[in-house]
Parts: structure tokens; sequence; C-alpha cells
């Protein structure tokens, strides 16, 4: 192990904000996006599902009023 | 025609790679957090503090595979664009797309680890030399991509459209690697080459060659995700979409 200890690590040398500023960023944009890409996901088979529904049903429906 | 090529075809089909793109994004994302934890582990436990620069080289481990994965990406988006405008397939506009996004936060992160690096090297942020205005022009090329594609309604015509700015921005790719080479700049030149090997010591390579394994792996596996979620929505009156949708119920 190259720290002696816990602070010495978060302090980086005193180079503390530079680097943790890059990684912490790096983090958070990357993570943001997994979160992102997997909603717009998850809402578009949602609302394709609700679409097909719809029509299934309004489909239904005019099938009921023919004479 | 061989049998490689039509395997080639085969997943060309959205219908195709929708299925190969869900059985493949795990994966790949699974390798890319292992590479990850074990880059980030070599980078921050193992390589020893630079004998000039202390602790703040470390930067390096995130601020290399970023800018590499910058330009790499838009060099791919460049490949899909000539393939889209020769072949005229439809997945090549759908990879760009999903591509895009993935590159532009690359590019910044470029820019902001960058600029995080410069201060406490060089004194500044910022300046105006070739390689990193080059990076900023990458930056926006990938904003002007997903401006451009989003703005035009009919998918197709905006594919085309996407494609040749791809094509045509490409040329800022050799650019931006060469900067450093080709004028006098404050960026330092390139730490890995291709001819001379690496200058720089073995634990801190490793820690970085991982990490650029693990951006590199990350971009493949959220790109096969995203391009799911376009073809979805491109592909939505096709039949097979339905059926999709209704088998899986929402689980994925």
């Amino acid at each position: 192990m190259i720290w002696n200890s816990a602070s010495e690590f978060w302090a980086m040398g005193g180079y503390g904000l530079y680097v943790w500023g890059s990684f912490g960023v790096t983090a958070l944009l990357m993570g943001g996006e997994v979160i992102l890409a997997a909603r717009h996901h998850q809402r578009t088979r949602e609302s394709l599902q609700m679409q097909a529904t719809t029509i299934g049903s309004v489909q239904d429906t005019a099938k009921d009023w023919q004479p | 025609m061989t049998r490689h090529s039509n395997v080639l075809f085969r997943f060309a089909a959205p219908q195709a790679f929708y299925g190969l793109a869900g059985r493949l994004w795990p994966w790949v994302a699974a390798l890319a957090t292992v590479l990850g934890a074990w880059g980030l582990w070599m980078g921050m436990f193992v390589a020893p503090a630079d004998f000039q620069q202390g602790q703040a080289y470390r930067i390096i481990f995130v601020h290399v595979p970023a800018s590499w994965m910058s330009m790499i990406i838009y060099l791919a988006m460049a490949f899909w664009a000539l393939l889209g405008l020769t072949f005229n397939t439809r997945l090549s506009g759908m990879m760009n797309r999903a591509l895009a996004p993935t590159g532009a936060m690359f590019a910044f992160l470029s820019l902001w680890t960058g600029a995080l690096w410069g201060k406490p090297m060089w004194g500044t942020w910022w300046v105006w030399d070739a390689r990193l205005t080059s990076e900023l022009i990458l930056f926006f090329l990938y904003l002007g991509f997903i401006g451009l594609t989003a703005s035009i309604d009919d998918p197709r015509r905006a594919d085309k459209a996407g494609g040749l700015l791809a094509l045509v921005g490409a040329i800022n790719v050799p650019v931006i690697y060469f900067s450093v080479r080709w004028w006098n700049t404050l960026h330092q030149g390139a730490s890995v080459s291709v001819t001379q090997g690496s200058s720089m010591a073995q634990t801190m390579l490793w820690a970085m060659l991982l990490m650029a394994m693990s951006f590199w792996l990350y971009a493949i596996a959220i790109a096969l995700y995203r391009i799911r979620t376009l073809i979805l929505e491109r592909e939505k009156h096709a039949l097979w979409v339905e059926a999709e949708l209704r088998s899986e119920g929402g689980a994925s």
C-alpha cells in the first residue's frame, strides 16, 4: 500500500480538489448516462405498449359497432 | 457472397440486431466494470506518485481514456456514416445516434479533467492552443451532430445529414492527435506511442490501459443498450416490435 492513512489518500498530496474533481465528475456523468439511458428505454417501452393497447381496444370497439 | 458477410448482413437488420445487442450488452458492461475496478485499484493504490507532478498526475487515469474515447467514438461514427451513405443501411444511422451522446460526454470529460490538470501544472485552466482548441471543436461537432439529427423530422434524412457531418468532421480527429507534434503547444507529447513504446512506469501504464479498456467497453455497452431504444422507436409499427413488447412485458 502506498498510502499511510485515509486522510493522506483523500488529500492527494494537496491536489485533492483537482484529482477528486476529475474522478468525481467522470463518475457522475457516466453513472448519470446509464440512469438516463435506462429510464429512456423504460419510458419508450411503456408508451409503445400503451399505444398498442389503445389501438387494439379501438379496433375491438370498431368491430362491435359493425352492423 | 461468403458466409462471413452473410452473418454481417443478417445482423444489419434492426430486428436481428435488437436481439443481438440485448444479449451482448450485459456481458460487455460487466467486463467494463471489472476492468474499471481493477484499473482504479492499480491507479489509486498501486501506482507510485510521479516524481515531477506528485499525486496530481493521477488525473491521467481518467483524462487519457476519456480523450482517447472521444476520438475513437468519432472515428466509429465516421465509419458507420460511410457505411450508411454507401449501402443505405438503416442501422448505421441509429448506431451513430446511439454513439453521439457518449462521445460528447467523453469530449466534455477530456476538457474538464484537462482543465483540472492544467490549473495546478500549468497555472491555467485553459489556453487556446492547438490540442485544447481542436478537442473543443470535437465537442462542438458532437453537439452539432446531436442537434442536427434531432432537428430533422424524417429519420432517414436526419441520418443522412448527420452522416455527412460525421464524415466531414472526422478530419478533426487526426488534427487533435498530431497537434502536439505539428504545433508548439503547452500540452505534453504522447506518453504512449505505437512507434516508441511508453515513457511511463509499468504500473502507471497498466492502470491507464485498464481504464482505457474499461471506458471502451463502457462505450460499447451503452451504445448497444441505447440502440435498442432507438430501434423500438423507429420500428414501432413492425409486427415483431408488438410481439416483443408483449412477450417481455416491460421487463427490459
